[in-house]
Order: C-alpha cells, then structure tokens, then sequence
C-alpha cells in the first residue's frame, strides 16, 4: 500500500496547552503525562462526514426558529472554512452555539441572573458549500459572568465546532468581536502563547455582508488543518463514498 | 503553505446546546455486521470526582476494517448505514455509554495491520482542546503487535483498553481518567 500523507501537526504556541491555571477548571482536568505523538494512519486521515442535507434551512438562521423575533441586535456571521493549504473545505459540518442577548444560556446549568429568551436556544448548524462558505443569522451575544475568579466576565463569544474532512481536522472553537474591552482580561482568550494566533478568533465588522436596515455583518473564516504534501490523487473532500 | 490552523478553545459548561442535535449512541442499527458491544465508562478528573459536563466522540471502522470515508483505499466492502461516527455526553455521575459493532483491522503505517481500535476524542469543560485517545479491546492477540500501542510505556497500555465485565457479555467497561493516578494515555496527532 503506498504511504499516505498525514495532516500537519499545529505550529508550537499557536495552540492552547492543556494546563493553564489561570483557566482554573484546567487545574484538574488537563493530564500531565506528556501526550504520545501518534504518527497519523488511516484512522487519523479519515473520519465522520455527514449528508448534506444534515443541516435544514432553519438550523442557521437562528433568529427564525420560535414562534417570535428574539431580542437583541441581530448580526450574520460568514466566512470560509479553509484548509492550510489555502483549499477551501466544502460540505463539511459547522456546529453553533451561544447566549442569548442578555448573556444567558438556554440551559439548565446556567444560573446567571439574565432573563432568557423565549424565542432564543442558541443553536444553529450549517454545511459549508462547494468553496467552504457558512452563513448564519443570529444575535449578538452578551457577555456574561462566570465564576473562574473575582469579578470574571466572559468577551461577547459564539462557540465554532467544525469536522473538516479527517479525524485529524477536528475543531472546536470560539469567535470573538472586536473591540471588546474584555478580550484582553480573558484567560480562556489569552490561553495560546502566540498573540497572531489568538486575534484570528476575533471577528471582523464586514460591510460586504451587511445587509443595509437589517443587520451587522461579521466575517470569520475558519482554516483547519492540511494536508502535509499534496496526495497522488485529489479527493473531493467530504464527499460520501 | 499560507496559512496557519485556527486555535482552539473549550467547549465550555454549555456544549449542549450545541451538540445534543447530533448525539449518536448506537453506531451499529439492525442490520450491520460484526459483534455487538456495549461500551460504558466515566470520566473522572485528578481528584477522581465525575466529570458532569464531558463529551465522548467515537471514529471507527466497520467490521471488515473498512471506513466510511472516500480517502480510505482499501478494497474491502463498505456497509450501508454504518457510519462511524458517536458522540455520547456524560451525565452527573460521569457516566457515558454506546453501542457499536467491534471494528475491523486497519492498515499502520508501517504497512502492517494495526489492532481493533476507536479513535476517541474527550472534550469537557476545562479542556482548552480536545484529548484524543483511543479504545483497544481485551482478550485481542493482535494488541501485542499493535504500533501504536506499542508506543506506550508498557505500565500505561492497560488505559488504553477496555475491560470485560464479569458475566455480562457484549459488555465492556472503558474509563478516562483526565489526570494523576492511572492517568489515561492521550495521543498528540
Ligand atoms: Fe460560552
């Protein structure tokens, strides 16, 4: 069987270490052996795909799935999910979810006292076409506080899960908004060394994607791993066989 | 190259939200081959308390060593309906379960066959990146050549495989154990 070419391994710094103790609940929870480097096989370079019609219309408009309009300023988020390689990823699965425009979470552990929103969960999931673009209509977020230390206030944020075309590729994240005052407080922000690594979770204001008496654009592209040389055959990634 | 891949951050306490649309806790429907299992274990963390709010993501493949994936070259049959693919939460004690099938042997990168194994992605809050590991099962000769398993420190192989239960069959008991004592082995891919 020829050799196949593993995805790349994440550039020291522009990764989060697991222990980081001003991310208290990492104290107890991150390992401290050191990990085993697994060189990547099959099991590595393939992993889930999903129908492309996994995703209904409404699942990414997530102003739209109640009864009535909910609260807050409503904004669209878009970009591109693209490889290192700078390939777009298409048909690959983008996962959503958030606070409410008061900074309250549609779940039953989130005791902030902000009210909820009847026409708010939070949820939303999209598949990204043939050149890797997502869409989504939502709310802001709000801030919220949390209990990690004195007076700890989480940024306006959007959690990002993502597949990608490999078990390698998976990706969970968090996108942020600029000029928030307390992105620079944040210890769950601030936990990747590299600075330029850590400002790509930060959303950018996008006129192009605004629609005008309706609602804010925000651009966020998303760049998962890549392949390390490019393979004999190419493959559309995503793809069902 | 261009570009640099995204960095990552926790799921958080609120996962849920997000996530629970796509929970899959039976990968083997009626119909797929291979032998039935079911999978139950914990997630505890350094003090050996249940971690509440974790997930379990599960990659694998069918019976005859075969993913469902169109960069998998193998020439062995493909099942309509397997996908691979679980995600299971923990609840308050811990506790996460699934059902599959025992999968396949697939090819290492040395060209020979690696043992049965799931590739396992852990996340819960507190993690800022997900923990990958992996479920080997017992009484499998062929662990004893398996490539990645022998990367381990001989002590710590037994994290790494699961456990038969005392006379229940098609039942195996698999913990992880996020830090300090019987520390599971996680892999950096
Ligand atoms: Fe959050």
């Amino acid at each position: 069987m020829k050799k196949i070419p593993g995805y790349r391994r994440y550039v020291p710094g522009t990764q989060p270490p697991h222990l980081h103790p001003p991310y208290v609940s990492s104290i107890k929870r991150a390992p401290l052996q050191p990990l085993v480097v697994l060189p990547h096989t099959l099991s590595e370079i393939t992993g889930p795909l999903f129908e492309r019609d996994i995703a209904d219309v409404k699942a990414c408009d997530l102003t739209r799935q109640h009864s009535g309009e909910p609260l807050g300023e409503r904004i669209i988020v878009s970009g591109r999910v693209l490889d290192e390689n700078s390939r777009p990823v298409p048909h690959t699965l983008v996962e959503i979810w958030q606070a409410n425009a008061a900074g309250r979470y549609f779940h039953n552990i989130d005791q902030h006292n902000a009210p909820l929103d009847p026409n708010f969960i939070g949820c939303g999931h999209a598949v990204t076409d043939s050149e890797g673009r997502y869409r989504f209509v939502t709310i802001r977020p709000g801030e919220y506080p949390w209990g990690n230390h004195h007076n700890a206030w989480r940024p306006a944020h959007i959690h990002f899960s993502l597949f990608g075309p490999a078990f390698a590729t998976r990706l969970v994240t968090q996108m942020y908004f600029q000029g928030d005052p307390l992105i620079s407080f944040d210890p769950i922000f601030n936990c990747t060394e590299d600075e330029k690594a850590r400002n790509r979770l930060i959303s950018q204001f996008d006129w192009e994607t605004t629609i005008p008496s309706q609602a804010l654009g925000y651009r966020f592209d998303i760049v998962l791993s890549g392949r390390e040389s490019t393979p004999m055959e190419t493959h559309a990634h995503g793809e069902k066989s | 190259m261009s570009l640099q891949a995204i960095t990552w951050q926790t799921v958080g306490p609120f996962f849920k939200i997000g996530f629970s649309w796509l929970y899959r806790d039976n990968l083997a429907e009626p119909g797929v081959s291979g032998e039935r299992l079911e999978i139950a274990g914990r997630i505890l963390d350094g003090d050996g308390k249940p971690v509440p709010d974790g997930i379990v993501e599960i990659w694998q493949a069918n019976s005859h060593g075969k993913y469902a994936h169109p960069d998998d070259p193998q020439e062995k049959p493909g099942e309509l309906g397997f996908t691979g693919y679980g995600r299971v939460p923990t609840d308050d004690a811990g506790s996460f379960h699934f059902t599959t099938i025992k999968p396949g042997r697939v090819p290492g990168p040395d060209g020979k066959l690696q043992a049965p194994h799931l590739a396992v992605s852990v996340f819960t809050r507190g993690l800022l990146r997900r923990l990958v590991t992996r479920i080997y099962f017992p009484d499998e000769p062929s662990n004893a050549e398996d490539f990645a398993l022998k990367l381990v420190e001989p002590g710590r192989r037994e994290t790494l495989i699961a456990k038969r239960i005392e006379g229940r069959t098609g039942e195996l008991e698999w913990n992880v154990k996020l830090q300090g004592e019987g520390e599971t082995v996680f892999f950096d891919i």
